[in-house]
């Protein structure tokens, strides 16, 4: 691969990944947390409503696990595509 | 030891260790200045970016917030930690590859426009003076509820202390007091929340603790109860909604994206070394930020439970069910003083009845209960988190704590304000516009000048805040959703967005969100220019001003792809400019030019 092709197709990569971790972003906060809690609020897990728990808690702990997994793939991708600093 | 004793302790000493820190970290050149020199630890910066995010607002006023709001609350958990997803996934780690001082900066590179870096420089000083104001007033107030010194005398002296850390250490001496804020602002919050998840539910952890089952005998869990409490006097239940879904969803958008775009949390991530860094960063940063925030609906709701307990001592509706107004705790009288809790019997019978009186489904039991409307007249959001340990009875060190931890977020997010603020007059407007020439010492020089200068103007407004000052979080994040980050967006991931493009789009997304907000709050917020009354009912499709910044941001988007189509391509360069952000390697440092 071309410098060129090699930076295109990293980019590709980078964009598919972050589409896909943008999906799930907006899932547990739009989705879980405002569009379908009054449905989730009918389950319960311990003393939380599950639509309530995504809006206030939830959704959160998904967001930080999000960027962590976002940092690995990235490293990776970094390294696979040869555009890794250092 | 006394309440005062302990206070004066914790503040001192806290105050002494920012001044420490600040000799030490003196800044002696504009790399320093502005980006700390550019070699802060990923971790360390995700700290100092979370002590620069989490203002006075998210400290006092939050858990207050979500007790009163309850699950109509959850836009502002969600809008402002949903913000760093996407900082890191669609800016931060572009804008460090970029390598520059400025947000203002990159805008004008990318769209080889000086035009477009003055549009930036604009809204980046508003927004941060704006939001700026509300943190001078949160350092007055904290200063007058626990030193007992003036609001004047309060602001003045958070001036000094900021002064001295700021103008000597610019961005090197703000992000090292900023972590030991965090430290101080992150125990302070945590402590008293522990303390009072153990008394209600026996689970220390107060994210657990929410979730649990009280510990009183009665089985019930946390928010079942407090559902229940609270529908008993005619209020709205916890945690359900209420109001408009799509106001809900427009706010979170607008908060999220208006938190993406704050320039001073932007210039936090050019201090790290790498483009991985700055990933990391911000996934750190999150992860600080997430310990309040998911501690605060804990707070919130346990706060708001003893609240109820205090008042409605036994059933709704007997006589001996309500707390008799000379039985009061202390601290009911203590917040009284301050006006913030207001009492008034107005059915005559020496006790306490606080319920919704402005519910149509419960004012017949009430009448029928002999109860003459609400008589707890005033409560005071801000008193959630700032009575909550003499609710609670803790010791007197917590309560000082929570001081020290008040002033410690107030601060930390002002040195921000501020450094953002003084490095786009220095570097964008003095170096970047007006003296192109001036030499590496000068620039160095005006920056501590801009930044004193900002500091005084920041402290006056904050004693004289204009009549909108209510209005600002509104405002702030408004134009960041809608001005700035869709801008940064575009200059990455579009090659074809131009500088006509960027601009058009920038001002679209600016006065659409600055008119909206202008109709219902009234023309540069005077009161009485508005043209439609600030309810639910006159809003567009149901869309508070404050919900206006994710739509603001379409309108940019929108417009500055339009614009973009229809005139020429950028020039080869700026296209070469984007595919060199767009890899990580060869970052190198931050750098002038």
């Amino acid at each position: 691969m071309s410098d060129q092709e090699k930076a295109s197709a990293y980019w590709k990569a980078n964009v598919s990944l972050l589409t896909k971790l943008l999906v799930v972003w907006f899932v547990v906060s739009y989705g879980f947390g405002i569009m379908l809690v009054d449905l989730l609020n009918q389950i319960s897990i311990g003393g939380y409503k599950l639509g309530f728990f995504f809006a206030q808690q939830g959704s959160i702990y998904v967001f930080v696990a999000l960027i962590f997994i976002y940092v690995r793939q990235m490293n990776k991708l970094d390294r696979k595509f040869d555009v890794h600093e250092d | 030891m006394e309440l005062q004793t302990w206070i004066y302790l914790a503040v001192g000493g806290t105050f002494a260790l920012y001044i420490g820190i600040a000799l030490w970290a003196r800044a002696g050149s504009t790399k320093e200045f502005y980006v700390a020199g550019g070699g802060v630890n990923p971790i360390a910066n995700g700290m100092a970016t979370a002590a620069d995010w989490m203002s006075a607002a998210s400290f006092i006023s939050m858990a207050g917030l979500i007790a009163f709001l309850g699950y109509n609350a959850s836009a502002y958990l969600m809008g402002w930690t949903g913000g760093y997803v996407l900082l890191a996934l669609l800016l931060a780690p572009y804008l460090r590859k970029f390598g520059k001082f400025t947000v203002p900066e990159f805008i004008g590179d990318r769209f080889y426009s000086q035009t477009a870096r003055m549009v930036a420089v604009l809204c980046l000083i508003v927004a941060s003076v704006t939001y700026v104001i509300g943190q001078m007033k949160g350092v007055g107030v904290a200063f007058g509820r626990f030193l007992e010194v003036d609001f004047e005398t309060g602001v003045l002296i958070g001036m000094g202390i900021v002064f001295v850390y700021a103008v000597i250490g610019g961005m090197k001496g703000i992000t090292y007091t900023q972590i030991a804020q965090y430290c101080v602002l992150i125990f302070a919050y945590t402590v008293p929340a522990i303390f009072i998840s153990l008394q209600l539910t026996g689970n220390p952890l107060p994210q657990l603790g929410l979730g649990s089952t009280l510990s009183d005998g009665s089985g019930m869990a946390v928010l079942d109860k407090l559902d229940q409490v609270v529908t008993d006097l005619g209020f709205a239940k916890y945690t359900e909604p209420g109001g408009s879904q799509l106001n809900v969803f427009l706010l979170t958008a607008s908060l999220m994206i208006g938190t993406a775009g704050l320039p001073h949390v932007i210039i936090r991530f050019f201090t790290v070394p790498k483009v991985s860094d700055a990933r990391k960063s911000a996934g750190w940063a999150l992860v600080f930020i997430a310990i309040l925030y998911t501690t605060a609906p804990a707070v919130g709701a346990m706060a708001r439970m003893n609240l109820m307990d205090t008042i409605q001592t036994g059933e709704v509706g007997s006589p001996q069910g309500n707390l008799a107004y000379e039985e009061r705790p202390q601290w009911m009288k203590n917040w009284e003083t301050t006006g913030l809790l207001q009492y008034e019997d107005k059915n005559g019978d020496g006790r306490i009845q606080y319920y919704n009186d402005q519910n149509p489904d419960f004012a017949d039991k009430a009448a029928a209960f002999g109860w003459q409307g609400n008589e707890m007249v005033k409560v005071d959001r801000d008193i959630m988190v700032l009575a909550n340990p003499e609710i609670a009875q803790l010791p007197n060190w917590v309560i000082a704590l929570v001081a020290a931890g008040g002033l410690a977020a107030a601060l930390s997010t002002a040195a921000g304000l501020l450094l953002a603020i003084s490095s786009a007059i220095s570097h964008d407007l003095l170096k970047g516009a007006f003296m192109p020439d001036i030499s590496e010492k000068g620039e160095l020089m005006a920056g501590r000048i801009a930044m004193a200068g900002a500091i005084l103007v920041a402290g006056y407004l904050g004693m004289n805040p204009p009549g909108f000052a209510a209005q600002v979080v509104a405002l702030a994040f408004g134009l960041a959703a809608s001005s700035i980050f869709p801008v940064l967006m575009m200059g990455i991931f579009s090659k074809r967005v131009n500088n006509v493009g960027a601009i058009s789009g920038m001002l679209a997304g600016l006065i659409s969100t600055l008119v909206y907000i202008f109709v219902y709050k009234g023309w540069f917020f005077v009161v009485g220019t508005n043209w439609l009354p600030n309810d639910a009912a006159h809003w567009l499709f149901g869309i508070a001003p404050e919900s206006f910044g994710a739509v603001g941001a379409l309108i940019n988007f929108a417009v500055a792809m339009v614009v973009s189509r229809l005139t020429a391509q950028p020039p080869e360069h700026i296209q070469e400019l984007v595919e060199s952000i767009r890899i990580p390697r060869g970052a190198g440092d931050a750098h002038a030019h």
